[in-house]
């Protein structure tokens, strides 16, 4: 059990910096996800908390100690790849003890700890079996078991689900946060897939090349983006992010179509700025079928066009054509609906984002 | 006769056509060693018919018994030549092997400046015939004084091995994900037990295929140790066949006999090690 902290951490290789002086603190016992496209140096970070990469600037702390110059072995630490790297030639039984053995503990200690972590797993009828004879699931399951034997202080988890299909995915999804609820160790968890980082985290971190772009709840990156590549990070379907100007209190896109300016932020632009407005497709609905009808404060409506529709049974996202661009929509409780229809939508302004063209931060302030 | 059962016999005799060509083939292949031990076993004057006697007639043990009868009866030193055989291929494999380890490891595992020029180079050297080197090297030894001695023939042989067991090592170890060491440590190890602990039994089966090789070129090689071995001190025994020629005869059935005394060693290794070569032993290490 071990709070993780990175200050100004830097690694390069050769005259290329790939992770450019992160700051981070990772509470006792925190699930945090690190997230990000790939090459934003989010897996590279992690192999610095492991120690498989060397730290060429900043300092790593586990517990409370510097730990830039320990190897790997002395961290306590766990981790379980994308590749599951279980060692083929041992049994599921002695991949799951050999961090154990490794570190001389008796024999009768290392029973009980793998029949525990198997029983927590589900494991038991596999104990025999090499690696090549399990399913793809059940190897990820020995890959924790693995982990959970050596009651680290920190488990760290490398896009452990990549390489399973898409129902064994929600389904270990499920297992590793309760694993984390059994296990309260700290976990740091890296992947590109933002679903994966909001199901599973207490908070998220989103890299993008080598900078922290955001750290938060879920909740909060998904509300309150700090910047506009958050915004059309977190979020399936993406957030509409589109450049206007504001001109007499309205946002004026290509084109001359116009939204009001939402109200939270008439004080925060003048007159001849340009920007991003971004909104969310859930809050894009046609009116009487959103998520806030009727509470909602600051709503404009307007008729468009529909000119997809892509129904998913439970909603239907309809794809809208307005200021020259395509707009998602989500429309909740669906009726029918013919590409080519005209449509009065809601825009749910009071959940609208504005952020700087030049830096990508945030109006909010 | 319904569609069914022609094509079953149609497939049958496929397959008895399958057997009959493979027979040929392992007939071709197998037909001098069987004509090796049988010649071993035959007079010289059977040996030499012409037309070719193919039924032996008269066979006898007598070669063997000459041979390690001692020198005393016209023999030969062959426990020598075989300790000479033995002492130099052992040592020199093992050599060829620690050696082969570490660089096909260093070359499957790190990068450095140079690594496909040195490993180009390594390959070009195979190029070179080995008798042509069988001057230079007799010249250079001579100079240093280890002509006819076990050291200059192990130093030939790790020369020879060793670019071809880190190529074929380097092959294996790279086939070990290296997400494997990396866990490894993680699980505990150093760098040094990972090595130990997880890499070298999954390319096991590859450094022993290396071993076996190496083996086999020493203990077969005959053009270099001809040149710079001189006396029992350092015979081995592809060179002791020569013994059995002398001015005017060749003693074919003591030389047939000899190279049965020299097979043998060389298959035992091969069937006992071939059991570990089970190949595929990573499968399962990561998604597959």
């Amino acid at each position: 059990m071990a709070p993780v902290t990175l200050k100004k951490l830097v690694k390069s290789y050769g005259n290329v910096d790939v992770v450019h002086g992160i700051d981070l603190e990772v509470k006792d016992r925190e699930f945090i996800a690190l997230v990000g496209p790939s090459g934003c140096g989010k897996s590279t970070t992690l192999r610095m908390i492991a120690g498989l990469e060397d730290i060429s600037g900043g300092i790593i702390e586990i517990g409370g100690k510097p730990v830039n110059d320990l190897p790997p072995r002395a961290r306590n630490i766990s981790m379980v790849f994308q590749s599951y790297a279980l060692y083929p030639h041992m049994t599921v039984r002695e991949n799951m003890g050999f961090s154990l053995k490794i570190g001389k503990v008796a024999q009768s200690e290392i029973d009980t700890r793998v029949n525990e972590a198997a029983a927590i797993l589900d494991l038991e009828k596999y104990m025999d079996r090499r690696p090549s004879q399990l399913s793809g699931g059940q190897r990820q399951r020995v890959a924790m078991g693995r982990a959970i034997v050596r009651k680290p202080d920190v488990f760290l988890f490398d896009e452990p689900l990549s390489n399973l299909d898409a129902k064994l995915r929600t389904q270990v999804r499920t297992e590793i946060k309760r694993l984390h609820a059994k296990v309260q160790s700290t976990m740091i968890y890296v992947t590109h897939d933002q679903v994966e980082a909001m199901t599973l985290s207490d908070r998220i971190v989103i890299m993008r090349d080598g900078h922290i772009e955001q750290v938060g709840t879920p909740e909060e990156v998904f509300r309150r983006p700090a910047t506009r590549f958050v915004a059309g990070f977190i979020g399936s379907p993406p957030m509409n992010l589109n450049e206007a100007t504001v001109a007499d209190g309205k946002l004026v896109f290509a084109g001359g179509q116009s939204l009001p300016l939402p109200i939270e932020f008439r004080n925060k632009v003048a007159a001849g700025d340009k920007l991003i407005f971004g909104l969310r497709p859930d809050d894009i609905y046609p009116t009487g079928h959103g998520l806030n009808s009727g509470e909602a404060t600051d709503v404009h409506e307007m008729e468009l066009p529909v000119a997809i529709t892509e129904p998913l049974g439970n909603e239907t996202l309809l794809f809208v054509t307005m200021a020259q661009r395509e707009w998602v929509s989500r429309m909740l409780n669906p009726r029918p609906m013919g590409a080519g229809e005209m449509v009065r939508f809601s825009f749910d302004l009071s959940q609208a984002h504005l952020f700087s063209p030049e830096t990508g931060k945030t109006l909010r302030g | 006769m319904d569609q069914n059962s022609a094509h079953r016999l149609k497939r049958r005799g496929l397959k008895f056509l399958h057997l009959v060509g493979l027979f040929i083939a392992m007939l071709i292949i197998c037909m001098p060693g069987l004509w090796i031990v049988l010649s071993s076993l035959r007079p010289t004057v059977e040996i030499m018919a012409k037309p070719p006697v193919w039924i032996p007639q008269d066979i006898s043990l007598d070669a063997y018994r000459a041979m390690f009868g001692g020198a005393g009866q016209g023999g030969i030193p062959v426990w020598e030549y075989f300790r000479n055989s033995l002492v130099i291929s052992i040592t020199s494999t093992i050599i060829a092997l620690t050696i082969g380890m570490a660089g096909g490891y260093a070359f499957a595992r790190y990068k450095f400046k140079g690594k496909s020029g040195i490993f180009l180079g390594f390959m070009l050297t195979r190029a070179v015939p080995g008798i042509a080197l069988s001057l230079p090297l007799f010249m250079i030894f001579a100079r240093v004084g280890i002509i006819d001695t076990h050291f200059a023939m192990i130093l030939i042989y790790v020369a020879l091995n060793v670019p071809f067991t880190i190529w074929l090592i380097d092959g294996f170890f790279r086939q070990v994900p290296k997400d494997l060491a990396e866990a490894a440590q993680i699980d505990g190890c150093t760098r040094w037990q990972a090595f130990w602990q997880v890499e070298f039994p999954l390319a096991g089966p590859g450094i022993a295929s290396a071993g076996i090789f190496a083996f086999l070129t020493s203990w077969n090689e005959y053009a270099l140790a001809s040149q710079i071995t001189r006396s029992v001190n350092s015979k081995t025994l592809p060179v002791g066949l020569l013994d059995y020629t002398s001015e005017f005869t060749i003693d074919w059935r003591g030389m047939c006999a000899l190279a049965v005394v020299m097979i043998i060693p060389a298959l035992t290794l091969t069937f006992i090690i071939q059991k570990h070569l089970v190949s595929g032993l990573t499968f399962g290490a990561v998604k597959g």
